[in-house]
């Protein structure tokens, strides 16, 4: 499974929102640790503004601050406003061959997988386990 | 059979009064009110079955459990599971197959409490693995075990419609 750049920009962002919720994060902040540029960052961040997941504070100490909640919010609703995860292969429409069929099947099996993995991990859970990594490290 | 068990909205005040939580094993006058906590979710009462989880599990058998949440007059939880041995192959694991909470006691940390219990007494029978399986539509309680620290098994459920 890979996610676009974007996605991941998004993911990490909301991450980085939600685990400090209270604060305005600036988009030169999170660009730089991100390691993106602030122009690429913001377009990611215009989405997740669209979605309601975070709000923008403007003026010269403008940026965003997180909107969500984070105990209801999934890795699938960040990912779903970036790319259609498991989305039929356009291929699967115009199927004639069993074997194509076949192995449609077996992916929208993984497929199916990863939406429920996704549509069940919450930001406030990425949270913990981010916690618990860092207690190991 | 795990019920839908957190809500969308968000977390009620936990300033609200409510009785204390208390959690111990299932007692014959508690099966009335868990089989209505399973209905409710389910919309289906399956008194036969309950009776019959109580008789396996609730007697506390060597590796067996069935408890329950209490708070006040009101069971307001419940949960159920046991420790089995080698059973797809897998050294003893503790198995949760059954847990549920009343709608109006739910996002009060009824199912964390119940967890937490079934957890502890996985550990004192030596156990260091606890399992579940959950549908794959049901995100909600998909979600709850989740925010619970676990995470996808080395395992894969598979099944053929032979009917």
């Amino acid at each position: 499974m890979r996610l676009q750049k974007n996605t991941l920009l998004a993911l990490y962002s909301a991450l980085e929102f939600a685990a400090q919720p209270q604060r305005q994060l600036s988009v030169a902040g999170i660009a730089a640790s991100l390691r993106v540029s602030p122009h690429h960052l913001a377009k990611v961040l215009r989405t997740l503004g669209r979605a309601g997941l975070v709000d923008s504070v403007r003026g010269a100490r403008g940026g965003y601050r997180f909107a969500g909640n984070a105990r209801r919010v999934t890795l699938m609703d960040v990912i779903a406003l970036f790319e259609d995860i498991g989305a039929p292969p356009l291929r699967a429409r115009r199927s004639r061959r069993a074997a194509e069929q076949a192995l449609d099947e077996v992916l929208a099996e993984i497929d199916d997988t990863a939406r429920a993995t996704f549509g069940s991990v919450t930001l406030d859970t990425m949270l913990k386990l981010i916690e618990r990594r860092n207690g190991r490290d | 059979m795990h019920q839908e068990m957190p809500r969308l909205s968000r977390r009620r005040n936990a300033a609200t009064a409510r009785p204390a939580l208390r959690v111990r094993s299932a007692l014959p006058g508690d099966l009335a009110q868990v089989i209505a906590i399973d209905a409710r979710a389910t919309g289906l009462p399956k008194p036969e079955y309950w009776a019959g989880i109580l008789r396996r599990y609730g007697r506390g058998g060597a590796r067996r459990r069935f408890l329950v949440g209490e708070a006040g007059a009101r069971i307001v939880g419940y949960i159920v599971g046991e420790v089995r041995d080698w059973e797809f192959g897998s050294p003893p694991c503790g198995w949760v197959f059954g847990i549920g909470v009343l709608p109006d006691e739910r996002e009060a940390g009824v199912a964390t409490r119940l967890l937490e219990a079934m957890t502890a007494d996985f550990r004192r029978q030596g156990v260091t693995t606890m399992r579940t399986l959950i549908a794959r539509d049901n995100r909600l309680v998909l979600s709850f075990f989740r925010s619970q620290g676990m995470m996808a098994a080395p395992v894969i459920p598979l099944e053929k419609d032979v009917g």
